[in-house]
């Protein structure tokens, strides 16, 4: 290829894309460290001629944004941890131990994961509301396990299927039980589907909206997203250098795990479409 | 009785427990009620009484529910046809080998990795009537002569939402591809090669067609969840302006959760369930075949 065909092809193609993509974190980050007066008035807005860092004092003094900062961490961690366990020897069971009705099982999880929570969030308040969990944070735990243990499993299914038999049976010849093999012989082999399973989680809990917005309703329950759009955005005047703010520091938590482990994020959504 | 514990059947039943109790109680039993609250006219702070039909007979006649059908159709289908060509387009570009190939799959990813209601603010403020930098550029470009009023009428509003959905999720649609495209055996692009057909030739005969178990997949999954998104729409317009981007689960939220009509807004959430059927019915037929290829 010459070189003006390279630019059309890619070079081209590929800075339009980059600038649409990447346009939102661009405008955060401009914004965030911009003077006040400057967000109204400037010769070019893309560019900052005065930096600050009041709306990033502001945020983190005046309001409860680290709180929430707390909270969402708090949930993401917890439902990880709780999720990836579960589908762990959920999908050790189906794939493994072949009980009777683990294939429908296999499938009705399967079904479990297509459910979106736009048509349960209202009878699942009800539930809430029966169980007194009603704006107690760690509730959102579990809730999040609705979606992430059908996600996971379905994930870690794929993974379990690529470990040959041998090993197992290697270690059932030597007298150690089935749990013993789970814990000791394939727990250690499946590390990177863990792994991987681990990242969506926490980037699906840190994204979570719908639900956190429905059931949590006192100020320190919220989470960053609920916290922001709720309490940050109040009447006609909005504050953009906080907001702006608030949605870079909300964003670098996901963004630093994804980039810790790009490969097993981009390996995870092949797989995860693909069986 | 370790013994019989650690036999196949038991242990696999005793394994599931944790997700069954979970799913069951928290997804299952949540969507049977969602159905039964959808036939009650249970209002917040009263339990209901069964009324039949009468819920979904009463959205089929309010105008403000046939919006929100009709724009919930909109913006999946412009969103879908959006996300596809351009998710396509960009996996054609990095699947290509050159230089910093890898920093440019892992950036193209960073709208679907961040949360959603984040970068909605972002473009909330993009959208600014007064203050907007798109229109400025575009002003200083001479391409327009007065700033665009982004959300601030009904049909701005409804495509500059499509623009935001197609913008997080073409980098699902992208990495998608990039699996399919990779999956593809060199020699059948080189056989063409040989036989003397276009670039063109070559991607309508070769690469599309084996591309489109995968567009089935990637298109059934993305319609159900853009049928039924929230955070965006939400975020940027709260379905207005007048209920000119009202969706499907912005409606169910305002009538249940804003306005304590339980019954009704459960109507209103499984309404598009249907739909839905009809796009997963999509997706596990491909799975399968999928998996009988292999």
């Amino acid at each position: 290829m010459t070189r003006t065909a390279r630019f059309f092809r890619i070079g081209l193609p590929l800075t339009l894309y980059g600038i649409f993509l990447l346009l939102p974190f661009y405008w955060m980050l401009v914004t965030t460290f911009k003077e006040r007066q400057e967000l109204l008035v400037s010769p070019n807005p893309f560019l900052i001629y005065h930096w600050t860092l009041e709306h990033v004092v502001g945020l983190l003094t005046q309001t409860r944004y680290l709180h929430w900062f707390g909270n969402t961490l708090l949930i993401a961690l917890g439902a990880t941890l709780l999720s990836v366990s579960v589908s762990y020897i959920t999908a050790y069971a189906i794939i493994r131990l072949r009980f009777p009705g683990s294939k429908p099982f296999g499938t009705a999880i399967f079904l479990c994961y297509i459910v979106p929570p736009a048509i349960l969030f209202i009878p699942l308040g009800e539930v809430l509301v029966k169980l007194g969990w009603f704006d107690k944070l760690w509730a959102l735990i579990p809730i999040y396990a609705t979606f992430l243990v059908p996600f996971c499993t379905w994930l870690l299914i794929g993974f379990l299927k690529s470990i040959p038999r041998e090993l197992e049976e290697a270690g059932r010849v030597d007298g150690a039980s089935n749990l013993l093999v789970m814990r000791k012989i394939i727990l250690p082999i499946s590390v990177p589907g863990l792994i991987t399973a681990a990242i969506f989680s926490f980037t699906l809990s840190w994204n979570e909206y719908l639900y956190a917005l429905v059931y949590m309703s006192s100020p320190d329950n919220k989470t960053v997203s609920v916290g922001m759009t709720s309490e940050l955005i109040s009447g006609d005047v909005f504050q953009w250098g906080q907001l702006m703010a608030g949605a870079l520091i909300g964003v670098l938590p996901a963004i630093v795990v994804y980039f810790f482990f790009v490969e097993y994020y981009v390996a995870g959504m092949a797989g995860s479409l693909k069986d | 009785m370790t013994r019989w514990l650690d036999s196949p059947p038991v242990l696999g039943i005793l394994l599931s427990i944790p997700a069954i109790v979970i799913l069951g109680g928290l997804l299952a039993y949540p969507l049977l009620l969602g159905v039964w609250l959808s036939l009650t006219n249970t209002t917040l702070g009263s339990a209901g009484q069964f009324v039949g039909l009468s819920n979904y007979l009463a959205i089929a006649q309010d105008p403000t529910y046939r919006g929100a059908v009709f724009y919930s159709l909109f913006y999946t289908f412009f969103a879908e046809v959006g996300k596809l060509a351009l998710g396509l387009t960009l996996a054609l570009i990095v699947n290509q080998r050159f230089r910093g190939y890898r920093t440019a799959r892992a950036l193209m990813l960073l709208p679907y990795v961040a949360p959603t209601v984040l970068s909605a603010l972002a473009w909330l403020w993009l959208f600014d009537p007064q203050f907007s930098a798109i229109s400025w550029l575009l002003t200083k470009m001479g391409l327009i002569h007065e700033y665009i009023n982004f959300i601030g009428a009904p049909w701005p509003a409804r495509i500059s939402l499509i623009v935001v959905n197609i913008w997080r999720g073409l980098p699902y649609f992208a990495i998608g591809y990039l699996a399919g495209l990779q999956a593809i055996p060199h020699e059948l692009h080189e056989a063409a090669q040989i036989d003397g057909a276009s670039g063109w030739e070559a991607f309508r005969r070769i690469t599309w067609p084996l591309l489109l178990p995968i567009t089935t997949i990637l298109v059934s999954f993305s319609s159900i969840f853009t049928l039924t998104d929230f955070q965006l729409i939400w975020t940027i317009t709260r379905g207005g302006p007048t209920d000119a981007t009202q969706v499907f689960t912005t409606l169910a939220y305002q009538k249940a959760i804003t306005g304590g009509q339980l019954g009704e807004g459960a109507a209103i959430a499984i309404s598009p369930v249907v739909l839905m059927v009809i796009f997963a019915w999509f997706v596990m037929r491909s799975v399968r075949e999928e998996r009988s290829v292999e």
